[in-house]
């Protein structure tokens, strides 16, 4: 019931301005490949329902590989630095610069190497950089987070490296990394639309790559449908993550 | 010359601190403790004397001075301010951790633990989660970590600071009750006068920081404390010769 009451505001406020968008475009006779009414968004959302619904998993599938393969690696090299101090400051600075620099601006780079027949390469590797730094520097954090008097306390009782690192110091680090990867998340489906719109055109298929298509062609109704698609999956995998990181946390606090 | 402990389980023998930037925390600071033998260690914030609970401890080394210790590892045990548990694992899994970390048998371990946790009034919460739990339960959760090993020494940094003025009391009663069936020796930091007279056999009065010794008394009164001990006259006299040393020290500084 309070779901319910919660989902009703946005819920009407949408509703609300779809139909005010609706009435705008049929009384002003706007042109439909400028601005179509939602109407023939919902057509073509239905219309092209099987070919959106593809691309959409093709980019998800490419996120989430591109996360998969982010974690692994920001994990493990954040496991790396917080053991050796002089490998911290020769990492740090260029996980920084990698971060900083546009994902667009180093795009074309990645193209080239993964070949034209690859994009789908290109494309989850860039993804994973976006997606690297979250989860590399909560895993940082997280690995230096632990509390500075159970850190004595395990000096007291003399624990080896072993058992600091999987009893106390990895533990700590837990809610920073379910924070880092709901981060990368999101990022990761950035990473790899922006990717897909630099590829351009090709093997790709995924969201972009149909935003593109139904652009160059004008079919802006289509253009529309590609990116609700797209919205729609963005959301939905920060819902999922959402939930993921609550329930990770219950069970790391207890409650 | 105040008797020095035939044996001390621990000593510290004009120990100096220096801390890079930050010049001198403690000592020339002596100290000794005999075992079984129950200290307060007194004195104004920053005088270091937690610092001298982690000499003891072994958590930290000295400048200068030397550090002695009778007892092995494991048989030290320190409880800090706050409770220092670990929230993912249960108050029990807290509670063996120190049993964990040297190796004993996890079925074991957990068995000691819920001795512990009994011990300390709390054998219904043993599965609970440090999140679930009070300031005043977490920190019997803490003090039954510290003594699952039965150390030889117990060493307590002001571990009832941040409780109110009742729980701090029934857990004083609780110390008490603990050190009279084990004997480990106990130095505990505080610095609440009443406190330090209504526990210690021995309360030892630190300058302001770097900390030295500026005096010390002993409480002339057997454990259990006898009912009204704390409306007595010799309580009353102890704190007051403990607020005087303090004071004075403290005016010597200005």
């Amino acid at each position: 019931m309070s779901t319910l009451r919660a989902a009703a505001a946005p819920l009407a406020l949408v509703a609300g301005l779809v139909g005010i968008w609706e009435a705008a475009c049929r009384a002003l006779h706007v042109p439909a490949f400028l601005l179509p009414p939602p109407s023939a968004v919902a057509v073509a959302l239905v219309e092209n329902a099987g070919p959106l619904a593809m691309s959409a998993w093709r980019t998800l599938a490419m996120a989430l590989e591109a996360l998969v393969a982010a974690s692994l690696f920001a994990s493990a090299l954040a496991l790396a630095v917080s053991m050796s101090r002089t490998l911290d400051r020769a990492v740090r600075p260029l996980a920084v610069a990698l971060q900083v620099t546009p994902v667009v601006a180093i795009a074309p780079l990645f193209v080239i190497w993964a070949g034209v027949d690859h994009p789908g390469r290109a494309i989850v590797a860039l993804a994973a950089i976006v997606a690297f730094f979250p989860i590399f520097s909560g895993a940082t954090r997280g690995l230096a987070a632990a509390d500075p008097d159970l850190e004595r306390l395990f000096d007291l009782y003399g624990a080896t490296r072993t058992q600091r690192l999987l009893r106390l110091r990895l533990p700590s680090a837990v809610p920073f990394l379910v924070e880092g990867h709901k981060v990368a998340a999101g990022l990761a489906i950035i990473g790899a639309v922006v990717a897909e719109f630099v590829a351009g055109s090709g093997g790709a298929q995924g969201l972009a790559w149909r935003i593109l298509e139904a652009g160059n062609r004008l079919q802006t109704a289509k253009m529309f449908a590609a990116i609700l698609a797209l919205a729609l999956m963005a959301a939905g995998l920060h819902f999922v993550f959402q939930s993921l990181e609550r329930r990770a946390l219950v069970w790391w606090r207890g409650r | 010359m105040r008797s020095p402990a035939p044996d001390p389980v621990a000593s510290l023998a004009a120990v100096e601190v220096d801390y890079p930037g930050r010049g001198r925390a403690l000592g020339p600071f002596s100290f000794s403790l005999a075992a079984g033998e129950i200290v307060a260690l007194v004195g104004p914030s920053g005088c270091g004397k937690s610092t001298a609970l982690r000499l003891l401890a072994g958590l930290e080394n000295p400048t200068r001075g030397t550090v002695g210790r009778a007892a092995v590892r494991g048989a030290i045990a320190v409880v800090f301010q706050a409770p220092t548990l670990a929230p993912w694992l249960s108050a029990r899994a807290n509670v063996a951790l120190p049993l964990d970390l040297a190796g004993v048998a996890r079925r074991e371990g957990r068995a000691r633990a819920d001795v512990a946790l009994a011990r300390v009034g709390l054998g219904e919460a043993a599965g609970a989660r440090p999140a679930q739990l009070s300031g005043g339960i977490a920190m019997r959760a803490s003090l039954a970590r510290a003594l699952v090993t039965h150390p030889q020494v117990l060493l307590l940094d002001e571990p009832f600071a941040a409780l109110d003025e009742i729980t701090r009391r029934a857990l004083a009663d609780d110390v008490l009750a603990i050190w009279l069936e084990e004997k480990p020796a106990i130095v505990f930091v505080t610095h609440n006068v009443e406190e330090a007279v209504y526990m210690a056999g021995r309360v030892v009065v630190m300058t302001p920081g770097p900390g030295r010794v500026a005096g010390e008394t002993r409480v002339a009164a057997s454990w259990p404390r006898p009912a009204g001990f704390r409306t007595s006259a010799r309580f009353r006299e102890a704190v007051e010769e403990v607020s005087a040393t303090l004071a004075r020290s403290m005016a010597e500084r200005a």
